[in-house]
């Protein structure tokens, strides 16, 4: 019986008199991808920000491999293993792509502390960039600074330094978000990739349904704050709850388009 | 090719400064000196604000602090130079270990305010502090005695003293090129651009703040421990928040975005100083107008305008 | 009245004259988002453009106290639309930047127009003299500048707490987008915001003036005071500023008195007392980097 790679108990979050996260129990298993749906204002980032360490919460805990990191700064949590990206792009626009990823890597590596090194011939750091890049298919862009990249590969070169520091738990904020449809099969496609070698674990947020269903092992609904359901694919379509909460909304949707 | 070509004007440069004492009068002697201390000021505060994004209103606490250091040094303890110029490096650093503890935990617009006012206080303490800092008359008479190292060089020649400061302005350029271009820089620029991302990429941002803000004090202090001499007294004028606005204007001038930048606003600014000064008395209104005007219109500075208009050229 | 009593009255002077600096700095901070380090030497013009009217011009000290925060205000809408446009959608730091920038242009006009000399201006014929109040003798200026104090405080609540204008500068404060997408213009917003902030500048300027003896410096004391304040009680915060101002008040009223020697660096060691514990300030949020 494994251990649980992430424990997330009673985690509840205040602001003044609105509680936007409330009571939140799940365990994550090594390896597995749960998908984190919900409507905006569900408080699935708010919960992202309680895990990473961006937000104090009000009550509950998280624990990560048997330790505890619940109110942790996130330079600490990165370190013990969890690693996240932002639904708005939060990259060093002018830097170059490579640059954007060594820095990560030179964070990860301690060389960060070298203040007598020269960081342009440090061939090893400048290899495992390009490797990085090459993984997400944007080793291309290596050398055009980061600021005028597509939309889409900036989410990619988001995601790039995600997995930079090597983590177990991997969490992408909506990661297709504002992306082409290619772009997003793309991306997909990657994610799905990357969950099926085994290295990582990953909590995904989206809307995008199809997304949602391609990569997700267990998907946990949120609605206002709580959390609704968490099971499979399979049951959560078939959940009458989160059918009349959220996906009853999506089928009214796809009814109308269709017409 | 192109690291070439400028490492090609970089020597003449340095030639070109060398020769000073020998094909110019004294006056250019004593501009020259000014503008290297002054440019080692300006880059040891463009490593704070330039590199990593913090605007400090309070760098000339660090430049007095040096000077008064070597003033002391001097007066109580007479020892030689290099050694007392440790001591200004270290009295600064020291100063702006405790000052950048108050202030690098908080945002930019608290750390400019309290940057100012910290700085404000030192000025404030110098100038009432009469029996250590003799208040607003400052420390004179003090005399420099033997260089250090065993070499024996009359530093009262201005000559002589422009050669030493030029080579320990350069040395310590050196040092500092090599602190940027490290790892350590990188991670510095990586702060001023989203220290949020940093710190999720493992870093305790604040600490990397308060190393480059004493390191930046340090070198200042290292200017400043060179000015003493020069200027013959240590003045509280030294601490005061005008004097900290000079590194801020010569770094905006010269270009924040680039190592060489400050140098180069430090000689515009010396030049323009000397030659505005001579027939007005309002230098300050000038500087606020240029320091406007820069910001407003030229915000990548004299290097960046330049670099900008060379690479639409070459289009 | 004892030493303590007078004291007491003298901070509550002091306070209520850096809150009435101090605020603007504050509301201007509040929307803008921006210190104006140029409002001290805001209130510095208003000190002298008080000057000129009463003792060159020769109008009553009432009329200067209506006119000058108001040619102040002018000026501040004039370095607004032709200065500070360019700055606002950009870093903070540029706009730090530029008013810093106006401060050496100021200061150094100042010091142009009406010399480095100090300047006197007396107070008005019924504000003179002194009253007696529980057997001792009080300034009888003090205690305008208390009555003041509280005036623009209440006028102040009552502005942001019950008009329309309040809401508004409130709104704009939270969220500028959500404001504009609200139709409200934001441009003027600013520029009166900015402006406002400058008219309460002058005002502490013209009420200081008969107090102090104006000099080109006195605009570089006040600026660092009203930072002080501003660290201590929070910034963005009207009842912090009203705090700040009251402990920095009572540490000058007190310190002035009894601690003469270090009485310069006691605001300083306050500050930075408040930033160990609290270096939201007292009453802030958000300060953290």
């Amino acid at each position: 019986m494994t251990n649980p790679v992430l424990t997330i108990s009673n985690l509840t979050k205040r602001f003044g008199g609105n509680t936007a996260v409330s009571g939140i129990n799940l365990d994550v298993m090594p390896k597995e991808t749960i998908a984190i749906i919900g409507p905006n204002g569900a408080g699935k980032t708010t919960f992202y920000n309680m895990v990473s360490g961006r937000m104090q919460p009000s009550e509950g805990s998280v624990v990560l491999d048997g330790k505890d990191i619940t109110g942790l700064p996130p330079h600490k949590i990165s370190r013990l293993g969890v690693s996240r990206s932002f639904q708005i792009n939060n990259i060093f626009p002018e830097m170059t792509v490579q640059e954007n990823v060594e820095v990560v890597l030179s964070a990860y590596h301690g060389h960060s502390r070298k203040l007598f090194n020269i960081a342009s011939r440090n061939t090893g750091i400048q290899q495992e960039a390009i490797e990085l890049l090459k993984r997400l298919g944007i080793d291309n862009l290596k050398a055009q600074r980061a600021e005028v990249i597509s939309y889409g590969d900036k989410r990619l070169l988001e995601i790039a330094m995600v997995l930079a520091t090597r983590p177990k738990l991997v969490l992408l904020d909506e990661p297709t978000a504002g992306m082409t449809p290619d772009e997003t099969r793309r991306t997909t496609k990657l994610v799905k990739s990357l969950a099926d070698s085994g290295d990582y674990t990953f909590l995904v947020t989206e809307h995008d349904m199809d997304v949602v269903f391609g990569l997700a092992d267990r998907i946990l609904v949120m609605h206002r704050g709580e959390k609704l359901f968490a099971g499979t694919p399979e049951e959560v379509k078939n959940h009458p709850e989160v059918r009349r909460a959220y996906l009853g909304e999506e089928d009214d949707e796809t009814e109308e388009s269709n017409v | 090719m192109k690291t070439r070509i400028l490492l090609a004007i970089l020597a003449v440069v340095i030639a070109g400064l060398i020769a000073v004492p020998w094909v110019a009068s004294y006056f250019y002697i004593f501009i020259f000196t000014e503008i290297l201390i002054l440019g080692l000021f300006a880059a040891s505060f463009n490593l704070v604000f330039g590199y990593t994004g913090m605007l400090s209103f309070g760098h000339a606490a660090f430049f007095g602090v040096g000077s008064y250091a070597m003033a002391l040094v001097l007066i109580h303890l007479e020892w030689p130079f290099l050694i007392s110029l440790l001591a200004s490096m270290g009295a600064a650093a020291l100063l702006a270990l405790i000052i950048g503890f108050f202030c690098v935990r908080l945002n930019e617009v608290y750390f400019a305010m309290l940057t100012l006012a910290f700085g404000m206080m030192v000025f404030a303490i110098a100038y009432q502090w009469r029996s250590v800092t003799n208040g607003s008359d400052g420390l004179a008479g003090f005399s420099l005695g033997s260089f250090g190292l065993g070499l024996d060089l009359t530093l009262g020649n201005p000559a002589v003293y422009y050669h030493v400061v030029l080579a320990i302005v350069g040395v310590a350029s050196v040092i500092l090129y090599v602190i940027c271009r490290s790892s350590f820089g990188m991670i510095l620029r990586a702060i001023r651009q989203n220290p949020e991302r940093v710190s999720f990429a493992g870093l305790n941002v604040r600490t990397y703040r308060l190393v480059a803000f004493v390191i930046a004090g340090a070198f200042a202090g290292l200017a400043g421990g060179l000015i003493a001499p020069f200027l013959r007294v240590a003045s509280p004028e030294l601490l005061h928040w005008s004097m900290s606005a000079e590194p801020i204007l010569m770094a905006i001038l010269g270009g924040t975005g680039y190592f060489l930048g400050p140098f180069i606003g430090a000689a515009v600014f010396v030049l323009l100083e000397t030659w505005i000064t001579s027939f007005t008395e309002s230098w300050m209104l000038v500087l606020g107008v240029i320091l406007a005007l820069m910001v407003i219109f030229f915000r990548k500075g004299l290097l960046g305008t330049v670099v900008d208009w060379w690479m639409e050229v070459r289009k | 009245m004892s030493g303590i009593g007078s004291a007491l009255l003298n901070s509550l002077d002091i306070g209520l004259l850096l809150f009435i600096i101090a605020v603007g700095l504050n509301i201007v901070f509040g929307v803008l988002n921006i210190i104006n380090f140029a409002h001290g030497a805001l209130y510095m013009l208003g000190a002298y453009l008080a000057f000129t009217l009463i003792n060159i011009v020769g109008m009553p000290f009432w009329a200067a106290l209506l006119l000058a925060p108001l040619g102040v205000a002018i000026l501040a809408v004039l370095i607004d639309r032709f200065l500070l446009r360019y700055i606002y959608s950009r870093d903070v730091a540029d706009s730090l930047l530029l008013t810093f920038a106006l401060l050496l242009i100021i200061n150094e006009s100042v010091r142009m127009i009406w010399g480095s000399g100090i300047q006197v201006v007396q107070p008005p014929p019924l504000l003179a003299g002194s009253m007696s109040i529980m057997g001792s003798f009080v300034p009888t200026y003090s205690l305008f500048v208390i009555a003041m104090g509280l005036l623009l405080l209440a006028g102040l609540w009552y502005l942001f707490n019950r008009t329309r204008i309040g809401r508004i500068m409130r709104a704009a404060a939270l969220d500028r987008d959500m404001a504009e997408a609200l139709c409200i213009n934001t441009r003027l917003v600013v520029t009166g915001v900015f402006a406002f902030g400058a008219w309460l500048a002058a005002v502490g300027g013209v009420v200081a003036a008969p107090m102090r003896a104006l000099d080109p410096g006195m605009g570089d004391k006040i600026i660092i005071e009203s930072f002080i304040v501003v660290v201590i009680g929070g910034l963005g915060s009207f009842p912090g500023a009203l705090l700040g101002a009251l402990i920095l008040g009572l540490i000058h009223g007190f310190g002035g008195r009894y601690f003469p020697e270090v009485n310069m660096l006691l605001p300083f060691m306050g500050m930075a007392l408040v930033l160990l514990f609290k270096p939201n300030g007292i009453m802030g949020k958000g300060a953290a980097a």
